[in-house]
């Protein structure tokens, strides 16, 4: 399907987005994102993670130029979406969608679940039955066709995360990006949203940006990872790689904070404990901006910044002392 | 400080001023029911749970959302709303708390038994300095403490959980703390009575993974320190792996599994208990395709009968619908109970 000259679904290049906020002594500006660059290709999943304020949603809402870029570019199968009007925007819009972390606040409560999901199609005027597409929509994400009637109260939030979906997937998207999209389930119902998100992905041909912050979800449906601290990428590369090993030390100190089911192993871990807070992205440290809670820091983090390269593992890494290990430390716990 | 029954409530438990020794039974809860009335009817929230604790263990409580895990411990300290009809019984050190009255239980709850949330930003008060508040929950149980030397013992608290220049942070408003020093100063004001039980509710699923794993280490170190008596409240298997010695799984408002953490992650009997350890995807290695539970917790307005797991149970029979399995030790093994007729056998499959 895709020859090698085939852009890929995604391309964002040095992705940046200030915010500007009043502060106390003039004007400060958030460093929410600080030049991200990854790619997505057709039918992949790229797993975004890191903490909160690390930039990551703010990441995928510029992809959807819900929020405009201060600088970069975001492709889309090769064209670069930054700076088009609204207009210009449209036909993309219906070609890259978002689902959201509650499927409680973004399902408006006094539609009935056909109104909800058909409302895409109104919006782009597709042509045809729509109520059968609706029909199909509700099966094709394993709910009673039967159902459309009814309201999002009637269903439980594993099945409101699956009618979601079935709006998102309503245009035929390239692209999906999935914002936390099973954070507020319960784990037992978790596991049939993640199975559905990748069973249409292979009938669909998807490409997912998948955004959160449980790491073993993110590897359980992720091709590549990008790991993100303080608006930039330090880690980035194929998912068993980066969580087998990790090279940048934030890297091992996130897998390594993780606590895993199973007594034995989760009590003799060696665990890497950051100290401390991440810094504002107000003002944000010279040179590698992990370096105030890093064990590995020397003065050459605090004045130069560490080039996202490929440092000899196989993946991109954003460390002058990439691949070192702490004594003691096996990420993976065995 | 007049009140007759208060000073009466002091002077009975006059035991309860001394600190349990270890292996003491501090919490015991017996056939407790709660339910809620709602404009749609009641809300059967806890159906008959029994629960111990003794002193020196750290007991993990599961359950997805609606399970009764929460509205268990908030009955227990008596703070419940109005609208909550509660019977059963509720016992701390041999002391009945049911059905005692608001001002009896103040005196117990914050000082012998105290709680941490989930949300460390909606417990405190936005417009207190943080030392204010911590003296507050001093003086509330120390009224012979002056202000001056409460604040010496704020201090002194913020600094045992790990917060740097604790004597300036005294004087800060809780905004002015990120989310993981807001969660080590709602231990700080915790510790601050000596509590002869803590009951924590999702202390760390608020929090960001590495932040999580330094106020689960605190936690740890305070625990092992004081050896009190903790009930951990969580749906995150990870953390019961990593700090309970036994496990309570929960389900529809009643118990499902009792064992030690060891057991219930190897060993574990009952299917709702082997489904939620089924569901998990690993970080350590690549999982095939995930097995979710079928279904959905059930709503407590109209619990199914019989045992509630049965509507989505892989081993559920006729007789599952008819009659609420007895809470009975399975595998000769006193400390290990399962409400299941058709229990999965013990060396099947694990995660």
């Amino acid at each position: 399907m895709t020859t090698v000259e085939a852009p890929p679904t995604l391309a964002v290049s040095d992705l940046v987005k200030h915010f500007p906020v009043r502060g106390g002594g003039g004007k400060v500006v958030v460093q929410a994102v600080s030049g991200v660059s990854f790619q997505i290709g057709a039918g992949r999943t790229l797993g975004l993670v890191g903490e909160s304020g690390s930039g990551k949603s703010t990441v995928g809402r510029c992809v959807l130029q819900l929020l405009e870029p201060t600088a970069g570019t975001v492709e889309f199968e090769g064209k670069n979406l930054v700076g088009l009007s609204n207009r210009e925007l449209r036909p993309y819009r219906k070609r890259i969608q978002i689902v959201f972390q509650d499927p409680y606040a973004s399902l408006d409560p006094r539609m009935t679940v056909r109104a909800i999901i058909a409302e895409p199609l109104i919006v782009h005027r597709i042509k045809g039955d729509r109520e059968e597409r609706v029909r199909d929509l509700l099966a094709l994400v394993g709910l009673n066709p039967e159902h459309g009637n009814r309201y999002p109260h009637e269903f439980s939030g594993g099945q409101r995360q699956r009618i979601g979906i079935a709006r998102a997937i309503a245009l035929e998207p390239a692209m999906i990006v999935l914002d936390e999209p099973v954070s507020a389930l319960d784990v037992s119902i978790q596991a049939g949203v993640v199975n559905l998100l990748e069973d249409l992905q292979d009938r669909l041909g998807l490409a997912y940006l998948f955004i959160a912050h449980d790491l073993s979800v993110v590897r359980h449906i992720s091709d590549e990872i990008a790991v993100m601290y303080l608006g930039k990428i330090v880690e980035y590369g194929e998912a068993e790689k980066v969580y087998e090993h990790p090279q940048h030390p934030y890297t091992q100190a996130l897998l390594s904070a993780v606590p895993v089911p199973e007594p034995s192993l989760e009590r003799g871990r060696s665990r890497i404990m950051l100290q401390g807070d991440p810094p504002s992205p107000v003002d944000p440290p010279s040179g590698c901006r992990f370096r105030t809670r890093c064990w590995l820091a020397q003065d050459i983090c605090a004045q130069e910044e560490p080039e996202l390269k490929d440092r000899g593992a196989g993946t991109e890494v954003a460390c002058h002392f990439a691949g070192t290990k702490p004594a003691g430390f096996d990420a993976k716990p065995s | 400080m007049a009140d007759t029954s208060l000073a009466n409530l002091l002077q009975s438990s006059e035991s309860a001023d001394t600190r349990p020794a270890l292996g003491e039974r501090v919490l015991e809860i017996r056939d407790l029911n709660v339910t809620f009335k709602t404009e749609d009817g009641p809300v059967y929230a806890v159906r008959g749970f029994d629960l111990d604790l003794d002193a020196g263990e750290v007991l993990g409580i599961v359950g997805e959302s609606g399970s009764g895990k929460s509205v268990t411990m908030l009955a227990v300290l008596g703070l419940l709303p109005r609208t909550a009809q509660i019977t059963g019984s509720v016992k701390f050190r041999g002391e009945e708390l049911i059905g005692r009255k608001p001002k009896e239980l103040q005196a117990i709850r914050g000082e012998k038994i105290a709680m941490i949330f989930q949300d460390p930003l909606t417990a405190l008060n936005p417009v207190i300095r943080v030392g204010k508040q911590i003296t507050e929950a001093l003086r509330a149980h120390h009224t012979d403490l002056d202000q001056r030397e409460a604040m010496g013992r704020a201090v002194e608290l913020l600094d045992s959980v790990g917060i740097p220049r604790p004597e300036v942070r005294v004087m800060q408003y809780p905004h002015e703390f990120s989310g993981g020093m807001r969660q080590r100063a709602m231990i700080a004001m915790m510790l601050a009575n000596d509590p002869q039980v803590i009951v924590a509710d999702e202390p760390t699923t608020a929090l960001d993974v590495t932040i999580q794993s330094q106020i689960l280490e605190l936690l740890k170190s305070v625990q092992e320190r004081t050896r009190t008596a903790v009930a951990f409240i969580t749906h995150d298997l990870g953390v019961i792996a990593h700090v309970a010695d036994r496990v309570q799984v929960m389900y529809a408002g009643r118990a499902a599994e009792l064992s030690s953490a060891d057991v219930l992650f190897h060993r574990s009997r009952h299917p709702y208990t082997r489904g939620l350890l089924a569901s998990l995807p690993s970080l350590t290695g690549r999982t095939g395709r995930l097995l979710p539970i079928v279904g959905a917790p059930p709503s407590m307005l109209n619990p199914p009968p019989g045992c509630a797991f049965h509507p989505r149970c892989p081993n559920a029979q006729g007789k599952c619908a008819g009659e609420q399995p007895p809470f009975d030790p399975i595998d000769g093994d006193p400390k290990h109970r399962i409400a299941c007729y058709f229990p999965v056998s013990a060396d099947g499959p694990q995660t």
